[in-house]
């Protein structure tokens, strides 16, 4: 190696191997370009049947009926919607509230463990959560919750109707329960990139902390915070094995909250494997390739806010 | 100042920070929940025959979830294969080499692959195996636990290649070194720890995903010996129980619950005791 005759085809070496090293790395990365390729081709292949014969009405078409061969997404997306912004609505004051006791108001000795809690919690398999929710949430929320609400707010349409313990409404909650750990720990990540300068200034002026923290902390980072709840509903919108196993997995399109419901992700996971002859899975292929578009659209959405609010400093949420 | 008002903001701002402490407690409180009743209901159902048995058909008690624990390590085992090199190779080339353009893209690219449902996955590798081989198998769920684990260990392996400093390049680069040497040897190893985390991180997330399995490794109920059969997979496995009318099959759904439960919250714990350098992979 330190011989000077050889340095000449070391040289060469170097140069090939640095080449090709640059190369083969280089390939490895295009492969998240392939899998995307290879993820929407194979959903238009799959779903090329149902594309032709029902077009858009796809989308709005109610009717889910293998044996005719009718097949509609409507319930299921209006299912999806649902459940997500019940999640949104649960997990989003939760979540910015933990992140701000995270980042301003919690004693330091207690923010590494409360922050290492949260991350365990978004590990948890969603398979885990939603045989809790069967057996533990889902008939607590029958006898307790669910009673209390349409006791006291029963006047609402989304409080009425028969109580049956699966529900919208119990969809809601899990993926509340799963969105919470990504949207905490995204907004808090925000919050700590905003510059202490902009709370000095504001304890300055003789704001109390709540004020330091409003004024000061959240509507600087508004829209790194609004990113997060956008990651936060992409994550709901594909949750699928908890909502499956507490929805209830009726396709309806009611008011009542307390009314099971069915989502994009668990009519797949539920009847795909069923599916016979040709239309049936196509048409399944299809609801895979309207989740897929709503949350690519959702996350390209979410990272475009986050990365324009703080650049590179916030790092990805996975 | 009127002393009211400046009553009624100190009030708002205890109320408020006392607010934020129940939603942080509610926020812990899930975990809590989940581990209390996964340790009451499935404790008792674990024992030596758990790990070692077959699962019994309805109505005979015992029995275990042998073949799913098996299979889970299967299928891991296949998805570091794949996921793996492409992963780390790939976030190398992130960090040592490439413009910013063309490097924003694919970074850009990993972040959305890292949002794609989960059972988007199962029916894309089911149409792309499955279909083909006319049959559910063992190695059609390690290709789509290790796909969806190439964004995620790309992303972390980036990220703790650039927290090595750029002197350590610079110093093996003006020794002569070629720079594929240099990323190899200095950069690598130095960020190799915090690599393994991010790669552990992955695999304990994949080791959870059921849905991607459903329509790939499908699972059964006996010992698999090939990898072009279907396999079990300890979340198929408790999914297939959860849902069943059958109170032993519940029973052995928490046992296998807590037991997957306890093998993602240690390799969770485990890296962060491991990685307290600064080289270490913050975590995600």
């Amino acid at each position: 190696m330190n011989q000077p005759d050889k340095q000449p085809t070391a040289n060469g070496g170097q140069q090939f191997g640095d080449t090709a090293f640059k190369w083969l790395t280089l390939a490895m990365a295009l492969a998240v370009f392939v899998l995307i390729a290879l993820i929407g081709y194979e959903l238009f292949k799959g779903s090329h049947l149902a594309l032709q014969k029902f077009g858009w009405h796809f989308l709005t078409s109610s009717e889910w009926d293998p044996v005719n061969d009718e097949y509609g997404a409507w319930p299921f997306i209006f299912g999806t919607v649902v459940s997500s912004v019940i999640a949104l609505v649960i997990a989003v004051p939760i979540s910015v509230a933990t992140a701000v006791y995270l980042t301003e108001l919690a004693p330091q000795w207690l923010r590494q463990p409360l922050t290492m809690f949260i991350e365990l919690l978004a590990a948890v398999p969603s398979v885990i959560l939603g045989l809790w929710g069967i057996f533990v949430m889902v008939p607590w929320l029958r006898v307790a919750l669910f009673p209390w609400l349409q006791k006291y707010f029963g006047f609402l349409p989304l409080f009425q109707g028969p109580i049956y313990g699966v529900s919208m409404l119990a969809g809601g909650i899990i993926v509340a329960i799963m969105i919470i750990p990504i949207i905490t720990s995204v907004s808090r990540e925000i919050l700590r990139s905003v510059p202490g300068l902009q709370r000095e200034a504001a304890y300055a002026l003789g704001a109390t902390r709540w004020e330091v923290t409003r004024i000061a902390v959240l509507s600087y980072a508004k829209k790194g915070l609004f990113g997060a709840v956008i990651l936060g509903l992409g994550r709901a919108l594909g949750e699928t094995m908890a909502v499956t196993m507490v929805i209830g997995n009726t396709p309806q399109v009611v008011k009542s909250l307390f009314a099971p419901g069915y989502t994009l992700a668990s009519v797949i996971a539920n009847e795909f494997n069923e599916a016979s002859g040709d239309m049936y899975p196509s048409a399944l292929f299809e609801i895979g390739l309207v989740l897929l578009g709503v949350t690519v659209l959702v996350n390209i959405f979410a990272q475009l806010l986050l990365k324009t609010f703080a650049g590179p400093s916030v790092k990805p949420q996975h | 100042m009127t002393a009211p008002n400046h009553s009624w903001r100190k009030f708002k701002n205890v109320f408020m920070q006392a607010l934020a402490l129940v939603c942080a407690l509610l926020v812990v409180a899930p975990l809590v929940l989940v581990f209390y009743h996964l340790i009451k209901e499935g404790f008792s159902a674990i024992n030596w025959a758990f790990f070692t048995q077959l699962p019994k058909p309805v109505g005979e008690p015992g029995g275990g979830m042998g073949n799913a624990i098996v299979g889970t390590f299967v299928v891991l085992a296949q998805a570091a294969l794949l996921g793996v090199p492409v992963g780390v190779l790939g976030g190398v080339f992130l960090s040592e080499f490439g413009g910013s353009k063309l490097n924003w893209a694919i970074r850009f690219a990993a972040d959305i692959l890292n949002g794609v449902p989960s059972i988007t996955w199962g029916i894309v590798v089911y149409a792309l195996m499955v279909v083909p081989m006319k049959g559910f198998s063992a190695l059609a769920g390690g290709v789509v636990l290790g796909m969806m684990m190439i964004p995620l260990v790309m992303r972390t392996t980036e990220e703790v290649l650039q927290l090595v400093p750029g002197g350590y390049r610079e110093a093996a680069l003006a020794l002569g070194i070629a720079k594929w040497k240099t990323i190899v040897q200095i950069v690598i190893r130095t960020a190799l720890k915090g690599i393994v985390t991010g790669v552990l991180l992955a695999l304990a997330r994949v080791a959870g995903e059921t849905a991607p399995l459903l329509f790939t490794a499908l699972g059964n109920q006996h010992w698999s010996h090939k990898l072009n059969e279907p396999i079990s997979a300890m979340p198929l496995q408790i999914f297939n129980y959860a849902i069943s009318p059958y109170d032993d099959w519940h029973r052995q759904a928490w046992a296998g619950a807590l037991v997957l439960l306890l093998l993602v919250l240690s390799i969770n714990v485990g890296v962060r005791f491991l990685t307290r350098d600064r080289f270490g992979a913050r975590n995600h």
